[in-house]
């Protein structure tokens, strides 16, 4: 039994009923890692000590008889903004380079907790600003499907370890999509929860009010699992939502019979790639044939999303990234700081600290988030972007009130080539097209695959569900998962 | 309306003042990190207060509580919704490079307070006060400039302990009213048990913010620009600083007739050591701080009943006690003020001694002349006074008996205090004893017969001569009571011419 063939459900059984060991599946990550990553750059940082005693220690649970935790012997990959005690956490920039937390993320303490074995951190975007992975301060990811191109991002390392069969799942974050694009570039299914549904402790906040941890696998049922895991009440983060956490693996047995899923015909329009536009098509006549019902329905202010998303994204995150500077950990600059130019050394220690630790797309946003917050523009940016983000919020609960959940494209396009977007921010920013709104009002949705271009590369289809729907969510794509083989498919460099 | 210190100054002065202070809470605003003064550098910290990447406020409950019951006190509109904003600006010690604060939606607004000074020195003074906010504290910057390097020294001990800030309405009319009233606000505060206001630790900290109105030919009013004046580490300071700058501004605006709006807000420091303040830098009228609602923290909201429950919930206010004080006991406005200053435990004291003494003035007298100096003196509060309210009360029942004189039962007390024993033991100790009527008479007699000097001067109209009488009496028996010799010693002499 070769264990990074396997689903991360017949993982964790396989381990516990002593069919693998902990120790070979860690083993079998990193040998895999060893073979693939090089060319792939998935992982910043692998921890193969700490994978392996991890592992060794779960295996001695089970040599003494003691329950094992639910996750137990799965080897995860965990994206590089989520802080880890025993490992580095640079959310892939220059400015967080060595910082280590004295603490575990909320997520990361759960599945440890649960005897989940942490393989390593992945790459991403750097400080998770981006839908390409090609931000990070330590080199882009590299799509398993076709090396020559973009993962998406900014959970793209997250994506392309699962894609590889390096590790059984992982954990990325969603701001505005950042699980469920790479998700659908590199073929694999990705869930952003309910904000609030997963604890944000020990999430390095890129923007707080829309981000959310989420797990990636190869399956809606293994994404369900880790969800069992990561979600959850944290009296220490106080937009964490206090709601019981379903078994959501033991409620994908019951039909589709009867759910109403709802299309919107404007996503179909210019831009969309008619091979994409095809398989997402198709998608719904999956899901039709596993019971559901189609119906057209319209989001009037979805089409303000990535604007909205473009100024409460940045001014949120122009104060998160504030802490960056240099004064008590993080990068420093090493110039003398005795200019004449700047008010003062100290303030000359601040440009030059953040000007070097900061690749240009942070600078961007920051510089974006800085101008809408100023004296005089924030009425007219920050105030109006929340108006209409609460205008897309009743879009929603409007759509919900007539269908159960909200089908169609992940991204308009497939992976596209390195470096194609690189030079044109709002080519990239306008990728973030059919994921923003779902972050902007607080719902949850996954990503799977459901086709391929004629040229082999994996298509995107997306459910978006209610706040806390996440049972028919996983249901639903569990459903149209044992109708389809797309999700069983692997790159060939694997 | 008129200037109340100084009615022959040719203008009136316009101050308001802004005072931040701590809350007395275990922990912090937003973390579970000890709210404690003085511990060892950076000891008192953990992610959050930090403000490591990652990291989430909680809110700190029992914070908000203290500070719904001190806007309460200050008569304010509580806000049945509240919420958090950040306020954006980088310094050292504020790790985040935001401060978590109130902007638009503070949790009250709308209060007031009275500056009464109890000498009268001017007339009681409504201050309003526009707004009460909760916030978090920054750490403390030490900079080195002493050692020549420029080193800063940073400790974030004090990050995100909760700080209230109070912000009047510029309804102060002179400095003594600014101390006055910040006297009274310090000790409404006390008295509430929401903070120990101690300005040396940091507790306490106020700007003040001034300019002048200055009447003119045509009834034209000019205004000067307004002052900030920081860097005041007392009230007396504060004082100082108020009386300097408005002297300063009145010479400015006659040398160069500047006025509000041709020059910006300036922010002065007063140096106390100088007794003068100093322009810095313009850099705080630039700043934006591009505030919005924090959205990692949940907006605080109170019902009505809960609102209603902390108003009930109001201890006697320092003013309502005084006025008791006066009323029940008798004492003069100035005794009530001096008594209640002391604080609650204080008048505690006070009270059960008017009680027992049934003489709210004699009790007022001991608590000021005897307590009072003792516990300046030792520098101890009432709680470690070694003599409790019922053995000052027996000294004093001897006394009004006349066992002896105020003079001699301040001694009894005085040991008392320094051995620590109960009134009869040192009584008897020291050997005091009444003096029975027919000692006394055989005592005056003697002395009448032994100091004809005396005697003749007192027949010679001089009655004060009688005096050297008692200071003989008192040296052949301590315990007499010089009142009584001194009548008995003129009725015998009378009774011989």
């Amino acid at each position: 039994m070769q264990p990074t063939e396997l689903s991360a459900v017949e993982l964790v059984a396989a381990v516990a009923n002593g069919d693998l060991t902990a120790v070979a599946c860690t083993q079998a990550a990193l040998d895999r890692i060893a073979a693939l990553d090089a060319g792939t750059n998935a992982f910043l940082h692998v921890d193969r000590d700490g994978a392996l005693a991890a592992a060794e220690a779960v295996d001695a649970k089970r040599a003494a008889g003691q329950p094992l935790g639910p996750l137990a012997g799965l080897p995860v990959g965990v994206k590089d903004a989520l802080c880890t005690r025993d490992m580095p956490t640079t959310c892939a920039s220059r400015m967080l380079e060595g910082y280590r937390p004295p603490y575990d993320a909320d997520t990361v303490a759960r599945l440890r907790a649960a005897d989940a074995v942490i393989i390593g951190k992945t790459n991403m975007d750097e400080f998770a600003m981006g839908a390409s992975n090609e931000n990070s301060a330590f080199g882009p990811v590299r799509n398993p499907w076709d090396p020559t191109r973009a993962t998406g991002g900014s959970s793209g390392g997250s994506a392309a370890c699962v894609a590889a069969s390096m590790v059984t799942a992982s954990i990325g974050s969603d701001t505005g999509g950042s699980i469920r694009q790479p998700a659908g570039l590199c073929g694999v299914t990705g869930l952003k929860p309910t904000y609030g549904r997963v604890s944000r402790r020990g999430l390095v906040a890129f923007a707080s009010s829309l981000d959310q941890i989420g797990p990636m696998g190869h399956s809606a049922a293994d994404c369900g699992l880790v969800l069992e895991t990561i979600a959850g009440h944290d009296p220490l983060d106080s937009t964490s939502l206090n709601e019981a956490v379903p078994a959501y693996t033991q409620l994908l047995e019951e039909p589709l019979a009867g759910v109403r899923i709802g299309r919107v015909p404007a996503h179909f329009g210019d831009g969309l790639d008619p091979e994409v536009a095809a398989a997402v098509e198709e998608g719904f006549r999956v899901l039709e044939a596993a019971g559901a019902t189609i119906h057209d329905i319209d989001l009037p202010h979805a089409k303000y999303g990535v604007a909205t998303y473009y100024l409460i994204a940045p001014c949120e995150a122009s104060s998160n990234l504030a802490r960056y500077d240099g004064v008590h950990y993080g990068h420093r600059t090493k110039e003398p700081c005795r200019s004449d130019a700047f008010d003062s050394p100290l303030v000359e220690m601040y440009c030059r600290s953040r000007a070097e630790g900061f690749g240009p797309e942070v600078k961007r946003r920051v510089m974006l988030g800085t101008y809408a917050l100023s004296a005089g523009y924030y009425d007219a940016y920050y105030k109006r972007a929340l108006q209409v983000r609460r205008l897309i919020r009743q879009d929603y609960q409007e759509a919900f009130s007539k269908v159960d959940l909200i089908g169609g494209p992940v991204s308009a396009t497939p992976a596209f080539p390195l470096g194609e977007k690189t030079d044109d921010p709002l080519a990239m920013y306008l990728l973030d097209l059919y994921t923003v709104t779902t972050n902007l009002a607080g719902v949850c949705g996954i990503s799977f695959p459901c086709g391929f271009t004629g040229s082999g590369l994996p298509v995107g289809y997306q459910l978006q569900g209610p706040a806390l729907a996440e049972p028919l969510l996983l249901r639903a794509a569990d459903r149209f998962q044992r109708l389809t083989e797309w999700h069983r498919r692997r790159p060939t460099t694997a | 309306m008129p200037d109340t210190t100084d009615t022959a100054a040719p203008y009136q002065t316009i101050i308001g003042l802004e005072v931040h202070v701590q809350l007395l809470t275990k922990t912090k605003l937003f973390c579970s990190c000890e709210n404690r003064f003085g511990a060892a550098p950076n000891t008192l910290t953990c992610p959050v207060c930090l403000g490591l990447p990652g990291s989430l406020p909680v809110m700190n409950r029992e914070a908000f509580r203290l500070a719904v019951r001190a806007a309460t006190a200050l008569n304010c509109t509580i806000a049945e919704f509240t919420k958090w904003d950040r306020k954006n600006y980088f310094y050292p010690d504020l790790p985040k490079g935001y401060q978590i604060s109130q902007f638009d939606l503070p949790f009250s607004e709308h209060g007031q307070l009275e500056a009464i000074d109890p000498k009268g020195a001017f007339p009681p003074r409504m201050v309003r006060i526009l707004r009460v906010h909760l916030e978090e504290d920054a750490g403390k910057s030490m900079h080195d400039e002493a050692a020549g390097t420029g080193d800063s020294r940073i400790d974030l001990n004090r990050t995100g302990t909760p700080l209230l800030e109070i912000v009047s309405q510029p309804d102060l009319r002179s400095a003594a009213e600014a101390r006055c009233w910040l006297n009274e606000l310090r000790l409404l505060l006390v008295y509430l048990g929401v903070s120990d206001c101690n300005m040396q630790e940091g507790s306490l900290r106020v700007d003040a913010n001034v300019n002048l109105h200055i009447p003119c030919d045509g009834g034209r009013v000019a205004k000067t620009p307004i002052v900030e004046i920081k860097n005041m580490n007392s009230f007396r300071s504060v004082e100082r600083a108020l009386t300097y700058e408005v002297a300063r501004q009145y010479e400015e605006w006659q040398a160069t007739g500047k006025e509000l709006g041709s020059a910006p807000k300036q922010t002065r420091g007063w140096d106390d050591a100088a007794g003068i303040t100093r322009g810095q830098r313009h850099k705080e009228e630039s700043s934006d701080y591009r505030y919005f609602p924090e959205p990692d923290l949940v907006p605080v909201t109170l019902t009505a009943d809960q609102i209603d429950e902390v108003r009930r919930g109001m201890p006697e206010s320092p003013r309502a006690l005084r006025q008791r004080l006066e009323e029940t006991w008798q004492i003069s406005a100035y005794d009530a003020d001096v008594l209640v200053g002391q604080g609650r435990a204080l008048v505690n004291y006070f009270e059960t001694l008017a009680r027992l003494v049934e003489d709210g003035k004699v009790a007022s007298n001991w608590m000021q002349q005897d307590v009072l100096r003792t516990l300046n003196e030792r520098g101890i509060a009432i709680a470690d006074f070694p003599v409790a309210a019922e053995g000052l009360a027996t000294v004093i029942g001897r006394v009004k008996k006349g066992d002896f004189d105020t003079s001699r039962g301040r001694e009894i007390f005085a040991e008392m205090i320094n051995s620590g024993r109960s009134a009869d033991d040192v009584i008897s100790e020291m050997g005091i004893a009444a003096v029975g009527d027919d000692e006394l008479m055989t005592l005056c007699r003697e002395l009448v017969e032994g100091n004809p000097k005396i005697v003749a001067d007192v027949q010679g109209g001089k009655e004060q001569a009688a005096a050297g009488l008692i200071g003989q009496a008192k040296k052949k028996n301590p315990n007499v009571n010089p009142g009584k010799v001194r009548a008995l010693c003129l009725e015998i002499i009378r009774g011989m011419s």
